[in-house]
């Protein structure tokens, strides 16, 4: 492949051989300023935080959800593939079977009787959601997680599980 | 009353007197250094007379941990390893992953992972280069190519949902079909990056303080350089011509067309020349695969290894059998090693994997630019300056992450 070849030491950007102009220093320091100054005439493009927010894709892999079916059913059966695929072993399980009387809030006779995702584990892969096979946990565009405290960033099943009315968080 | 004898043995090979001799921990921490970097140096003045480098200081022993993880989990591990260009190092893995078990991509795959991989190559030369202004005196310019590296980050965070840890792909194709703009959004990209990189060009390149700060420092030969292993742009800077993508093509590489810069004399301008002049090529390449973006599924026809589509799991048997054996079980690949090359933006960044046939991979070794880079430091500092360190471990880009796995 000898022949697809640029070699830099054939640019005009020779290195030793600095022109009269370049060794005076005050042309580039001059052109250098100019661009800086061009520069002094377009908009800003830093975003202010707090205030202003960032453009957030809604594929952005943030807080996790477990969601709920049409009927406000809980979508998760507590079958754990989401724990076996977790690369971090940011979430935990106990699989129970469900007390006749609550039987018309799960889809079906198994489900999470606790359901854990340790936040500060948590590398938001997103192969939870690939493993999912009931569409129950799903990433949102939620980012924004400070806790002053450890234990507050364990996030159980009451902080996951969707609000019946709450917002609606999607997921193309 | 050991550091006394070392100074002493120090003092007589270098000819120099024992008393002026002057320790200096340049590093872990320090501002000046681009990641966690721990270098001892022994300075005379403001001369570099020995310099001991250590590695391993912030090892995560990735490899031990990958033969605990599947093989589309260590996608996770690899995005910690070139955290500048992390989409390199995800489809460094799933290639040699698909290597192994055989599988042939469709065309749009490895068209998308072109384009990625070029992309990145971009935003890590833009980082490299921004970060040579800086550590030479001059921080206006990495700001302008900061703001394009951002744009950038805003099309990867679109198609994989996160920046800096991508998790792009899978073994056997991406990890979900092209965002519907995606054409549009990369060519729009594109478009201003020339004139940034043509102001940068204003700004530095033939700047004489710029020009002074780098010419002849840390330079290597390329016998030297072939012999510590370098790949990649400061392998191409001392001469070599040698470019994974042209001596091996993967991913229908050969499809494109595009030049290798080589430098000549392997210091630290040549290496800022060849990153800027490889930008263009990249951009020349990402253009034309661009262009010739076919249609066609996302992944390849394997259903024991590619995930099979999530309505399709909810529906249909067959599928649901699938999805279960590939997550309880895994990916089981034949028995074998394998050894897959690709070009990042560093260098060769190779991947050596062997299988027993199980879930895992039985081992797994990661061949990072950076460590073959890094060995190299202590001769390249000593009899420098110490303001030549600076600028040598930035024009080498040597990333703290891939250096130590």
């Amino acid at each position: 492949m000898a022949d697809k070849q640029t070699r830099v030491t054939n640019d005009p950007f020779r290195k030793y051989d600095l022109t009269l102009a370049e060794r005076l220093y005050l042309p580039a320091i001059m052109k250098g300023m100019a661009v800086t100054i061009s520069y002094f005439f377009k908009k800003p493009i830093t975003i202010q935080y707090p205030e202003e927010k960032a453009y957030v894709p809604h594929r952005w892999r943030g807080r996790h959800v477990l969601k709920r079916d049409e009927f406000g059913r809980e979508r998760c059966v507590g079958c754990q593939m989401c724990e076996l695929a977790c690369p971090a072993d940011a979430i935990t399980i106990q699989a129970g079977e469900v007390p006749p009387e609550r039987r018309h809030l799960h889809t079906t006779e198994r489900y999470a009787v606790t359901y854990e995702i340790d936040m500060l584990r948590c590398i938001f892969c997103g192969m939870c959601e690939e493993a999912c096979p009931e569409a129950a946990i799903f990433l949102t565009p939620f980012y924004e997680f400070a806790e002053d405290s450890r234990e507050k960033l364990i996030y159980t099943k009451d902080m996951l599980t969707e609000r019946i009315g709450g917002p609606i968080l999607y997921k193309d | 009353m050991l550091k006394q004898v070392i100074d002493k043995e120090i003092a007589q090979q270098y000819d120099v007197d024992e008393r002026d001799l002057y320790d200096l921990n340049l590093g872990p921490s320090h501002p000046a250094t681009h990641g966690i970097l721990e270098n001892r140096v022994k300075l005379d003045g403001e001369r570099i007379v020995k310099c001991e480098s250590h590695i391993g200081y912030c090892h995560r022993s990735f490899e031990k941990l990958s033969e605990h993880y599947s093989y589309n989990q260590v996608l996770t591990i690899t995005d910690r390893m070139n955290y500048v260009s992390s989409m390199a190092n995800n489809i460094g893995w799933t290639l040699a992953a698909e290597k192994l078990l055989g599988i042939e991509v469709p065309k749009l795959v490895q068209y998308v992972r072109v384009i990625m991989l070029e992309l990145n190559r971009i935003i890590d030369h833009l980082i490299c280069t921004g970060v040579m202004g800086v550590d030479s005196g001059a921080y206006t310019g990495f700001l302008y190519f900061m703001e394009q590296r951002e744009r950038a980050y805003d099309i990867i965070q679109k198609m994989t949902g996160a920046r800096l840890t991508t998790t792009f792909g899978r073994v056997g194709g991406l990890d979900r079909p092209l965002y519907n703009e995606f054409k549009q959004d990369i060519l729009e990209w594109l478009r201003p990056l020339p004139k940034v990189i043509k102001e940068f060009h204003t700004l530095l390149t033939r700047n004489r303080i710029f020009i002074e700060r780098l010419r002849g420092v840390s330079e290597i030969s390329e016998e030297r350089a072939l012999e510590f292993g370098f790949t990649g742009p400061n392998l191409r800077a001392a001469g070599v011509s040698y470019d994974v993508r042209k001596a091996d093509p993967f991913s229908s590489y050969s499809d494109f067309d595009f030049d290798v810069p080589v430098g000549s004399t392997g210091d630290a301008y040549d290496r800022y020349m060849v990153r800027m002049v490889e930008m263009e090529e990249s951009m020349k390449i990402i253009k034309q695969a661009i262009e010739n973006l076919p249609d066609g599924p996302h992944h390849a026809d394997v259903p024991e290894v590619y995930l099979p589509e999530k309505k399709h799991v909810y529906s249909s048997m067959e599928s649901m059998i699938y999805h279960f054996k590939i997550i309880m079980h895994g990916i089981r690949p034949p028995v074998g090693e394998v050894y897959q090359a690709i070009e990042a933006p560093n260098g060769e960044l190779g991947f050596y994997c062997v299988s027993d046939g199980g879930p895992n991979p039985y081992r797994l070794h990661f061949r990072s630019p950076c460590l073959y880079f890094y060995q190299s430091i202590e001769e390249l500092l000593e009899g420098g300056l110490i303001a030549d360190a600076i600028m040598t471990m930035s024009s080498i880009n040597v990333i703290a992450g891939e250096l130590e796995r």
